[in-house]
């Protein structure tokens, strides 16, 4: 292919030029290439890595009445999570821990394990948070007990206004990113 | 009529070129030692692959990736669709055997030497392969969305966000928004069926490339040393001497073998099934235990039994350590010996890794340092625990129980296995020992000072001391040696008195 081509090359006496030309076209279509390859991938990759530089701000979301959740206990709640879509199905319900501590006093702790995000139990009788995966250990005030987790268990923004209780979420809880 | 269907076929070869490209591939000329039972595994894992590629896209026919209906589509799949249980078990099958048979594969290729120089490439792409292929058994979990994939993705996101600097964005980018839903499901679709795989199609051309231009390798004889200088001249010779077309000299084991591995995927699909998704994932159900698929229980058991102070660092900085090792090995190891028979460290580094993975495996499948989560509500005491106590330390046998004691804490070998067995601590640990311990924890347990009121500590004590073997006095107190602390003359001596009856 490239001999064939070569050839009339050499034999034409104003071959120069037509190098050139040649050689021009060349860098115009690798020019043109490079340009439009930027252009198109450029927002393919911005599409592709949206969530990563995007920013998820806390949403204020209702846990409903303070009186679904007696003074002195604590309680499974969900909410349904401000960031879901409508084909989500299940998963847009995000559970958490509401402990009712006295009046207006609450702690609001996400279902997380700080080790691996495994959800915790709660157990009334010893007033343990207990992990599922590899056996964490949270005390009733969210302190971490035993187990291997780094810190306490994750804790919502929560407050109550006219007699409901509300707490600021939407975002899965991590290491990296602990306000929930 | 013949004459006219060889003309056929020779016109497609002329247009085609089909049997230059079979000369040059499949004809290829390879040792004759190389045909050996030790060189299937690599067609073995391929053909894994292209029953998972087969498998797979008809199971997408079905499959909706939508947080919504993926596990109503599972269901349908498997109870409903014609042979739709019977392709979800082969593609269950095929993934169990692909990454079981891949392991083989690169443990041969390891022992026998064949990363050597000039098969550098050869190796990396193939450390590659293997990556992906885990990749794939990974996000082929969360294609099951059940509750193990929910917690799963979980995992994956705590593991992100322990990425300094980075983290809360790639948790972000893994989960294709600020939680586990729907989005990411379909993000984990898209790596399994479409990045994954073509990933995958595209290296495997390149290692198969590489067999071509640097030739299979031949079978190692001990004593015979790779040196760059000479290694391609005595290739060369032993191909001119003994080297035989790979077709169809050589691939007839190669062939045993892939009929074999499909007679046995047909079977394990036909009579154990595929793995049906458990629970849904519904975060609000609470009430479960997340556990990987086998091949990554090692690193579950990883992340349970790392000291907390390492366990960032390992998970994080082990995996690039483990890959610059593996991709590095070619080029640190280049030439020498290549047979097994005169490489002990070689072998050792094998069985050591196998052992290690074996032993992790089986306790992330056991997991012992998960908590019984309904032990305290549904393991039962054993008579002999029970008989001849006094009432207060029966109120203490009541409070272990009700306490979830033994959650973590088993009886004769009943009940979680966190902490330890229970059975004989009355002889290991005297009555303020085992207070302090209840009262202020400590040794990964918590302190059950402010949950417990002061009798019911000293019902829990009262019991406890009466836990120990016939015949073993309860411990003392080594303070004061030889004075017998007040609580060996309660009854806890009586079960053994009253033996006799």
């Amino acid at each position: 292919m490239s001999d064939s081509s070569n050839q009339p090359e050499k034999c034409a006496c104003e071959g120069a030029p037509k190098a050139n030309r040649r050689d021009f076209l060349l860098k115009v279509g690798f020019g043109l290439n490079a340009l439009a390859g930027a252009m198109i991938g450029i927002p393919i990759i911005g599409y592709a890595l949206s969530s990563f530089v995007q920013k998820y701000p806390l949403k204020k979301i209702s846990l409903g009445p303070v009186s679904k959740f007696p003074e002195g206990t604590t309680r499974l709640a969900s909410y349904h999570n401000p960031y879901s879509r409508k084909w989500d199905g299940d998963t847009a319900e995000i559970p958490c821990w509401v402990r009712h501590i006295e009046a207006e006093k609450f702690q609001v702790f996400a279902i997380n394990c700080t080790h691996l995000g495994c959800p915790v139990r709660w157990f009334e009788e010893s007033k343990l948070f207990m992990c599922p995966c590899h056996g964490g250990v949270y005390y009733q005030d969210g302190a971490h007990a035993s187990g291997p987790p780094p810190r306490r268990l994750y804790d919502y923004e929560c407050w109550v206004e006219d007699g409901e209780l509300f707490l600021k979420g939407g975002i899965l809880p991590t290491l990296a990113d602990p306000k929930v | 009529m013949t004459e006219i269907f060889r003309n056929i076929c020779l016109w497609v070869d002329d247009r085609l070129h089909v049997s230059k490209l079979f000369a040059a591939t499949a004809g290829h000329h390879v040792p004759k030692s190389s045909g050996s039972w030790f060189y299937v595994f690599g067609s073995m894992t391929l053909l894994c692959f292209m029953i998972q590629v087969v498998t797979g896209t008809l199971l997408a026919f079905v499959y909706v990736p939508s947080g919504s209906q993926a596990y109503e589509t599972l269901m349908y799949l498997s109870f409903q669709q014609p042979l739709g249980w019977y392709l979800r078990g082969l593609h269950f099958w095929g993934s169990n055997f692909m990454v079981g048979i891949m392991c083989l594969h690169m443990t041969q290729v390891f022992l026998f030497g064949a990363y050597k120089y000039p098969r550098e490439v050869t190796w990396i792409s193939g450390c590659i392969l293997m990556i992906i292929t885990l990749g794939l058994a990974f996000t082929g979990q969360v294609m099951r969305f059940d509750e193990d994939a929910y917690w799963g993705l979980g995992i994956g996101a705590a593991i992100m966000g322990r990425v300094p600097f980075i983290g809360e964005q790639l948790v972000h980018l893994m989960l294709g928004g600020p939680i586990i839903s729907s989005d990411t499901l379909s993000r984990f679709f898209s790596l399994h069926v479409f990045i994954l795989p073509g990933s995958l199609i595209a290296l495997v051309s390149l290692h198969l490339r590489m067999v071509l231009t640097k030739g299979i390798n031949e079978y190692p004889k001990p004593g015979q040393l790779v040196r760059k200088e000479t290694y391609e001249k005595e290739y060369a010779a032993i191909i001119k001497k003994e080297g035989v077309p790979f077709f169809p000299k050589a691939i007839s084991k190669d062939l045993v073998a892939s009929a074999v591995l499909i007679f046995v995927v047909m079977f394990c699909a036909a009579y154990f099934g595929p793995k049906m998704p458990n629970g849904l994932a519904d975060p609000t159900q609470i009430d479960t235990l997340p556990r990987p698929d086998f091949y990554f229980l090692w690193i579950f058991a990883v992340a349970a039994l790392l000291p907390d102070y390492t366990e960032t660092f390992i998970l994080l900085v082990s995996g690039p350590v483990i890959l610059t090792i593996l991709f590095a090995l070619p080029f640190i190891n280049a030439t020498g010996e290549k047979s097994w028979r005169r490489r002990p460290v070689a072998v050792m580094t094998v069985i050591v890794i196998y052992v290690v993975l074996g032993i992790l495996t089986y306790l992330g499948h056991t997991s012992p340092w998960s908590p019984h989560m309904d032990a305290w509500s549904s393991v039962p005491t054993e008579r002999s625990r029970v008989v001849n106590r006094t009432p207060l330390e029966l109120q203490g046998l009541v409070l272990l129980q009700n306490k979830q004691c033994r959650n973590c804490h088993a009886i004769d070998g009943i009940g979680g296995h966190r902490g330890p067995d229970l059975m004989d601590v009355g002889a290991r640990l005297n009555a303020p020992q085992l207070t302090r311990q209840i009262v202020q924890g400590g040794g990964n347990m918590p302190a059950y000072g402010n949950k417990l009121v002061p009798y019911e500590i000293d019902a829990l004590v009262a019991y406890m001391v009466s836990l120990r073997p016939p015949g073993v006095p309860a411990a003392r107190m080594s303070t004061v040696p030889g004075v017998p602390p007040k609580q060996t003359i309660d009854s806890a001596v009586l079960p053994e008195a009253h033996k006799g009856r």
